[in-house]
């Protein structure tokens, strides 16, 4: 198809499926298995190769109460786990959801071929995390992202799913208030793809990118949630940014990098400088293993305090383990320290801070179809909120690809199946947008770098919004920001449309200036001290701010608009869960 | 409870979160000099880069630090940075390495050339299309089993399998493997990459397909001389011609040069 632009010929081509999967991780890859079974065409575009998503980075294991190694486990123990953990500001019908499905999802991957660490019975094995009151993490080593992400790949490639790898959504199409296709472009040519479907399932993962110091690959730039968002999506959460509470510190090229929670899982003491294992002052009972934002803040607080290491980090020792003990359980982390920093993980300890991990927020979901706020958009998995609340549990995000992913693949069918509504629209809508992406290619003078906008605002967002927060520093991040989005027209990079990462990053920062406004305008709204969100200018949580949920969604004026809604009380089966683990405690 | 009182209210508090000071990142006032291929699929040449040397640098960060300062549109592929997605892929002084894993003091002041993998079509600068990996990995029969999970297997059953799982799929085996560097058999042999697949796929103990005539006759397993060219460079230590490429040989001649079972085959027509 050509069509006319400016005077040359402008072309691009169509393709055609019934869905559309935005992200191939964990969650897309389920979705697709899921839309796939019913039949229908799906076409999976995903930022990099195929196998290559974020999921593949996940390390110490996937949540489900199989209760293999502590036989007392359930579903209601890991809910009451999920909602303490999420401060309950959870949807208390997705964690329900969830914690009854997730098994049946881990013995589905057994199933596929995945294979886990085994108990003597022969059962998969299950180790401890940190917030879980149950050994509950089904694993394989410290690799079990990969072993996800492989035999998800792998069940797909046996379907006849079409997958567009290296390919860049940058716009919903809609129609007649649907969500109908989408305009992507092929990174390696630059060649523009109008995608028609009649759903578009969203699951492009975070938006650890906004930060300096993250674990994120480059992928994760929220695109999913801008996009949802654009397109007149209910979003939710959005000021709860998960900090990791061991990332790498030393060397600089290494900073953020993840030091998986299976470190503490196995048994590793975090220590300051002075050799005392501080997490006794914070957390008598769970110790090490206290839920990721309680441990972050410790780790934080005892460097702030000048009780830090050599290089502003923490002490992690898991020396006690041997190298025997480590090289059978952690031995993708001995690895990751002997060849990037020269550390011998058996012998000494490692230097750990917090890091940028994971976004609690996002677009916000019917936890029964995955169906976002706007008809015929779904979203699962990580660019998806409401599952984790304020904080979520280690390991309970790749259960919750899988649970939501199929969900979302499920939901995506039947809306097709009850629905005919066409997904032709405007090829003007088309040009318009192929016009807008090559702008900053095609200006004569040179204009702003996006590296350079991009680092700022990483800068920005680590200045103002990192894990201790406060409303005068937020508010001069937030001019900030909205600094840098007044200087996004001028960018313009050099090169051609040939696999040109300048150009690619100057899509990127659109939706990381838009996120990163978002929770800075949401983390004033939520002037109290909860989960991910710790206000040091207010004092504790607030009874009030804990039955809401702040609802983001485009006004208008194409502002953000923010919305406090009341969280809907439990059903009686659920609240009587909460109750009783109240009097237990 | 002590937390979160902290005096520095909303500032960054530790050098961990900070920009990484001008001090420490020429520390050692050396300077990195890389000779980068910059081309596409019509051809190219190297280029030379310098930029200041920080302690710990991986050739991953010198490149992507080019990109951000000097050449905007030079093309690499990343992910993880950790090794453990196998994005990164290249060849450095003509030996295929991940990006992400190779320091820079490695070289010792030497020359460090970087380019693309060269057994595949080169995109431009530092990326090659591996498209065709994923064609061979389709051609693959998937786990197929009777069976319903979840399953008793006892960890001496798959101990074997964890080996082959390690698989990162950068494909520098396949990068370095002489039938596909040298010999183009693309079509015909599948690489050794996928006789991992395959290796765990046979010993699963639940699985029930039969991969040994696909091996012999669709994946060529006999071009495969076994010279360990891609067990030396594979980054997770799989050995690939010992472990994977032997055993499965060993399968394929008891099938088939076996002349028991040869007798058998021509007594039941198949």
């Amino acid at each position: 198809m050509e069509l006319q632009k400016d005077g040359h010929r402008e072309a691009y081509e169509a393709r055609e499926h019934d869905v559309l999967i935005i992200g191939a991780g964990g969650a897309g890859l389920r979705a697709a298995v899921a839309a796939a079974e019913h039949g229908l065409s799906v076409g999976i575009v995903t930022k990099s190769l195929l196998g290559k998503a974020h999921t593949v980075m996940a390390e110490g294991g996937i949540a489900a109460s199989v209760g293999n190694v502590d036989p007392d486990d359930s579903w209601r123990q890991h809910f009451i786990d999920t909602m303490r953990s999420g401060k309950f500001l959870n949807n208390w019908r997705m964690v329900e959801t969830f914690t009854k499905e997730a098994p049946d999802r881990v013995y589905e991957l057994e199933q596929w071929g995945a294979l886990f660490n085994r108990t003597p019975e022969g059962k998969i094995s299950q180790r401890p995390f940190g917030g879980h009151t149950y050994r509950r993490l089904c694993h394989v080593g410290d690799r079990t992202g990969l072993e996800l992400i492989r035999t998800m790949q792998e069940k797909v490639l046996a379907t006849d799913a079409k997958v567009y790898m290296e390919t860049t959504v940058t716009k919903l199409f809609k129609k007649e208030g649907r969500v109908v296709g989408a305009l992507a472009y092929t990174r390696e040519s630059g060649k523009f793809v109008h995608f028609k479907a009649k759903a578009v399932v969203m699951a492009t993962g975070g938006w650890g990118r906004i930060f300096k110091v993250t674990s994120n690959s480059w992928e994760g730039t929220g695109d999913g949630v801008v996009l949802g968002y654009d397109a007149g999506a209910e979003l939710v959460d959005m000021e709860m940014m998960q900090f990791h509470p061991t990332g790498m510190v030393w060397p600089p090229g290494v900073r953020g990098l993840l030091v998986t929670e299976g470190v503490r899982g196995e048994g590793g003491l975090l220590r300051n400088s002075e050799g005392v294992r501080y997490m006794e002052n914070y957390d008598p009972e769970k110790m090490e293993l206290s839920t990721r934002d309680v441990v972050a803040r410790a780790n934080y607080t005892e460097v702030q305090e000048g009780r830090g290491s050599e290089h502003g980090g923490v002490y992690l020792d898991i020396t006690h383990l041997g190298y025997e003990g480590i090289m059978k359980k952690l031995p993708t982390m001995y690895e990751q320290f002997l060849k990037l920093a020269d550390i011998d993980i058996s012998r000494e300890p490692m230097e750990v801070f917090p890091t940028v991990h994971y976004t609690m927020g996002g677009i916000k979901i019917d936890p029964e179809s995955a169906a976002s706020s706007v008809p015929g958009l779904f979203a699962a998995g990580e660019v998806a909120g409401g599952l984790h609340g304020a904080n979520r549990l280690g390991g309970n995000s790749l259960s919750d690809l899988l649970v939501f992913g199929r969900r979302a693949g499920e939901g995506a069918a039947a809306y097709i199946e009850e629905s005919v509504h066409s997904t032709e629209i405007d090829e003007g809508e088309v040009l318009h947008e192929i016009g807008r992406v090559l702008e900053p290619l095609e200006k004569k003078e040179e204009g702003e770098s996006p590296y350079l906008i991009q680092q700022e605002l990483q800068e920005t967002m680590m200045e103002h919004a990192n894990l201790m927060r406060d409303g005068d520093s937020l508010k001069e991040g937030l001019g900030k920001i909205l600094a840098l989005k007044d200087r996004l027209p001028q960018v313009s990079v050099p090169g051609s449309r040939l696999f040109n990462p300048g150009w690619h990053t100057a899509q990127d920062v659109r939706y990381l200036v838009q996120i990163s406004e978002i929770i800075i305008r949401t983390a004033l709204e939520r002037k109290e001290r909860r989960g991910a969100q710790w206000r040091l200018d207010f004092d504790g949580p607030d009874e009030e701010l804990g039955r809401i949920n702040f609802i983001v969604k485009k006004d208008e004026q194409g502002e953000v608009g923010i919305e406090r809604r009341e969280i809907p009380p439990m059903p009686e089966h659920l609240a009587s869960l909460v109750e009783e683990a109240k009097a237990k405690a | 409870m002590s937390e979160g009182n902290g005096n520095n209210v909303g500032g960054v508090t530790s050098k961990a979160h900070s920009p990484v000071p001008n001090e420490e990142l020429g520390t050692s006032g050396k300077m990195a000099k890389l000779r980068i291929f910059r081309g596409d699929a019509e051809g190219g040449d190297e280029v030379e880069y310098e930029i200041p040397l920080v302690e710990g640098m991986v050739v991953l960060d010198a490149v992507l630090a080019i990109q951000a300062q000097q050449a905007p549109d030079l093309a690499v592929r990343w992910n993880c940075k950790a090794a453990h997605c196998g994005s990164c892929s290249a060849e450095i002084n003509g030996r295929p390495k991940l990006l992400c894993k190779t320091r820079i003091e490695e070289y010792d002041g030497g020359e460090i050339h970087v380019g693309p993998m060269r057994a595949f079509p080169v995109i431009k600068d530092l990326v090659s299309d591996v498209s065709w990996n994923y064609e061979v990995s389709k051609g693959i029969k998937p786990f197929q089993t009777s069976e319903q999970a979840p399953f008793t297997m006892y960890e001496e059953d798959v101990e074997r399998l964890y080996e082959p799982k390690r698989c990162i799929e950068c494909f520098m085996c396949q990068d370095v493997c002489h039938v596909l560097r040298t010999h183009h058999k693309h079509p015909e042999f599948a690489g050794p990459r996928f006789f991992v697949r395959n290796q765990w796929l046979e010993m699963h103990p639940m699985d029930e397909a039969d991969r040994l005539a696909d091996l012999k006759e669709d994946n060529g397993l006999g071009f495969c001389n076994i010279t360990k060219c891609c067990t030396e460079v594979c980054p997770v230590d799989i050995h690939i011609t010992d472990n994977s490429i032997i055993p499965l040989k060993e399968r394929v001649a008891d099938e088939y040069y076996d002349p028991a079972k040869w007798l058998m085959r021509k007594i039941r027509g198949r």
